[in-house]
């Protein structure tokens, strides 16, 4: 009884500390980021391993869920005489809820997990104790670039995704359905509002962006500088950022459409 | 790999996030609609706008030709405030013209109907001649209809129909009717 | 001693790692433009000590100063600006993984200095050859051996000309050549740059050549220091037992442990 108590007193402490590191942490890696000006180069490198390399894999499911969708949406549409109502729906489902969700969890398995290893194979080979000891800031070097490229790839990310998945959607439900194609278009520009939807999906995304890069480089920074502690924290990048991702995803949600 | 192909990978990435955003809102949404260069804004009064909201749609014959822009409580005349701002090409609408708040379907969204009134204007007056006779002066050549303009206010509006107050009224009259019927029979 | 010859002064140091002492009370002097070296059994915390001068963790007591000034209250500024006065070569050479070895021994300089690239190339280049590695200028990190790793980390170390280098098992994993082209090496850097030399190492052979002074820890403490002959010809027990490698004497070669009998569950 007294044991469990004090393992679940232990967990809780663990908790807030990590908590309170990661805060820190976030803080500094904000404040060297004035410190990347004169080196632009260091987060185009990052923009390349964490937002080209990204690329593939969420234009491809965009499309495949825009197409899913055009599926599923004229089925149940048809049934009410509304397939000319399939764009908005596609279009509605993507920009405010599955281009920014759908993206976000791609990233934090595709880029979060990738930046965790690094980060923690960085510190389990000593090259960020080398960097601090050439009197280099591996927060301003190492993390801070990696940041910046998370916090603005995710946003284009997701943007792309809800581009594509809008084509996938008019692939299925025009081309191969027989879906007007004016009604399509036109009836998804009468109800798809530039402010309501598309402005508050792209914020949508960059909070996403924002938590999963901060969780990801986090728990690699934070890793045991050994080959399990790297990958437990792997693991724990993907498991916690999708948590995260999902939680806010109806906070946001539940702020932006009421 | 090569710096250089690096950059333009990233080049081209950043383009094509920029390529989707600009998809979105013109293609997608309806940005492309807005046209808030020379509108120009005028305001009713509503008893009830329940359910309106800013940017909802203003629309005549079905078309839209504005946006609600703002919505105030006027706390002296105890009643809503609505600002329209009307599209700048839509510029002949007459003055008397009506505004009624409709649902488009039954439980779909609010928005603001206009109906042309038959149009005022100042250039034909009334007057006496010398002899007496009731004379109408036409001001040749400018003579022109009032149309609504910036700052004009719409004085005929109608309320938005709200569901529960229609449904009320629809009990309560049947019940009176009730009441009445019992009453005759007693 | 001469306090103006101290380069680094460590007094009562004590650090803990999970409740376990590392350090209990240690005094150290290490004089400018000597090469100390510091030796004791594997798990003392040799290692735990350079980081300790590089303020990479901070001790639970005690004082250490670097050319005059206290690391453990330095501030953050403060700090950097000594490290760069510092070189350490890690134990595995901690490259950075994703830079070939120029741009490896070019990183500190480009982060440091404004030098021309022209420049900086004919720097690394003389580094390079200083460690006998100029051909390998355009290998990764995970091309090399163990030990050309190391050296590359050495010329890495000496590129912004550091008043004091920590040599962290520099001899481990070098076949008896490079070994002695190393053992030269740091004595040369040493006398010829004026260095100061702070070496970790087990191997008694060639600390002992070319040690100015040795320290041996033990325990958490000092057990013994002196110059090489005052060492070899000490009658303390510590001191022989690590000079002549003797596996019985005062330094356990068990990690600390409950009775063996015990532990097998033998009564
Ligand atoms: N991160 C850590 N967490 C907990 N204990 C540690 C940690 N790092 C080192 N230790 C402990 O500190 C002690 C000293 O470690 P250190 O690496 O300084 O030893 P060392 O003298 O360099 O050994 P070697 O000669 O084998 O390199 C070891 O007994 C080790 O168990
Ligand atoms: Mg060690």
């Amino acid at each position: 009884m007294l044991n469990q108590l004090q393992i679940i007193g232990h967990k809780s402490l663990n908790f807030f500390q990590r908590l309170g590191r990661g805060h820190i942490l976030i803080f500094d890696v904000l404040k060297g980021i004035a410190s990347l000006l004169p080196r632009p180069r260091l987060v185009v490198q990052q923009l390349y391993s964490v937002g080209v390399l990204s690329l593939i894999i969420i234009v491809v499911s965009g499309f495949f869920v825009g197409m899913v969708m055009g599926l599923q949406g004229y089925n149940t549409l048809v049934d009410f005489g509304a397939e000319e109502s399939l764009g908005v729906m596609v279009a509605l489902s993507l920009v405010r809820e599955l281009g920014p969700v759908v993206t976000a969890l791609l990233f934090a398995g595709r880029a979060g997990s990738a930046l965790t290893a690094e980060i923690g194979l960085m510190k389990a080979t000593e090259q960020l104790s080398a960097m601090e000891m050439m009197a280099v800031d591996p927060i301003r070097r190492v993390l801070s670039p990696r940041f910046v490229a998370g916090f603005i790839s995710m946003p284009l990310l997701a943007a792309m995704f809800s581009a594509v998945g809008v084509l996938g959607g008019f692939f299925v439900g025009v081309g191969l359905l027989g879906v007007d194609d004016g009604a399509y278009w036109s009836q998804m520009q009468a109800s798809v509002d530039i402010y309501d939807d598309i402005y508050n999906g792209v914020i949508k995304s960059l909070v996403f962006g924002f938590v999963v890069t901060w969780i990801a480089i986090f728990e690699g920074y934070d890793a045991i500088p050994t080959s399990e502690g790297v990958s437990r924290a792997t693991t724990r990048t993907v498991v916690h950022s999708s948590l995260a991702v999902l939680g806010l995803d109806f906070i946001l949600t539940a702020l932006m459409f009421n | 790999m090569s710096t250089r192909i690096t950059e333009i990978w990233v080049g081209l990435f950043v383009a094509g996030g920029i390529a989707a955003l600009f998809m979105l809102a013109m293609k997608v949404s309806n940005l492309s609609t807005y046209k808030s260069d020379q509108g120009y804004d005028v305001t009713a009064y509503f008893e009830d706008i329940s359910g309106l909201k800013v940017r909802s749609a203003v629309t005549m014959s079905g078309v839209r030709i504005g946006r609600v822009k703002e919505i105030v409580f006027d706390k002296n005349r105890l009643s809503a405030r609505v600002t329209m701002e009307i599209e700048g090409e839509y510029d002949t609408l007459p003055d008397d013209s009506s505004a009624s708040i409709y649902t488009a379907g039954l439980l779909g969204e609010k928005y603001i109907g206009l109906e042309p009134g038959a149009g005022s204007s100042d250039c034909e007056e009334l007057s006496l001649d010398d002899s007496g006779e009731i004379k109408l002066d036409e001001k040749a050549g400018d003579c022109k209809p009032n149309n609504l303009k910036q700052g004009s206010e719409i004085k005929l509006t109608q309320d938005s129909l709200v569901l529960e107050k229609l449904i009320g009224q629809f009990i309560s009259k049947f019940l009176s009717e009730d009441d009445k019927k019992e009453d005759t029979k007693k | 001693m001469d306090d103006k010859n101290t380069l680094v002064k460590v007094r009562n140091l004590k650090f803990a790692r999970n409740d376990r002492m590392i350090f209990d009370g240690v005094d150290l002097d290490i004089q400018r433009g000597k090469v100390t070296v510091i030796m004791g059994p594997s798990g003392t915390g040799k290692t735990t000590l350079l980081r300790l001068i590089g303020r990479q963790i901070r001790p639970l007591e005690g004082t250490i100063e670097v050319d005059g000034e206290e690391v453990t209250t330095l501030s953050h500024r403060g700090l950097y600006e000594l490290r760069k006065r510092m070189g350490m070569l890690f134990q595995n050479g901690a490259l950075l993984t994703d830079l070939n070895v120029f741009d490896n021994i070019a990183y500190p300089l480009r982060e440091h200095t404004n030098l021309s690239e022209e420049l900086i190339r004919t720097l690394v280049i003389m580094k390079l050859q200083a460690v006998g590695l100029r051909g390998a200028r355009d290998l990764m990190p995970a091309e090399l051996s163990g030990g050309m790793a190391r050296r590359v980390a050495l010329a890495r170390a000496i590129a912004l000309d550091p008043m004091m280098i920590m040599y962290d098992e520099p001899f481990t994993g070098q076949d008896p050549i490079s070994m002695g082209v190393l053992v030269r090496l740091i004595r040369n850097l040493n006398d010829a740059l004026g260095l100061t030399s702070i070496v970790v190492s087990h191997d008694i052979e060639e600390a002992s050549s070319i040690a100015d002074y040795i320290y041996l820890l033990s325990g958490g403490k000092v057990v013994a220091h002196g110059t090489t002959e005052d060492l070899a010809n000490s009658d303390s027990e510590w001191a022989q037992q690590f000079m002549n490698g003797k596996p019985d004497g005062p330094v356990p070669f068990h990690f600390q442990a409950a009775p063996y009998a015990s532990d097998l569950n033998i009564d």
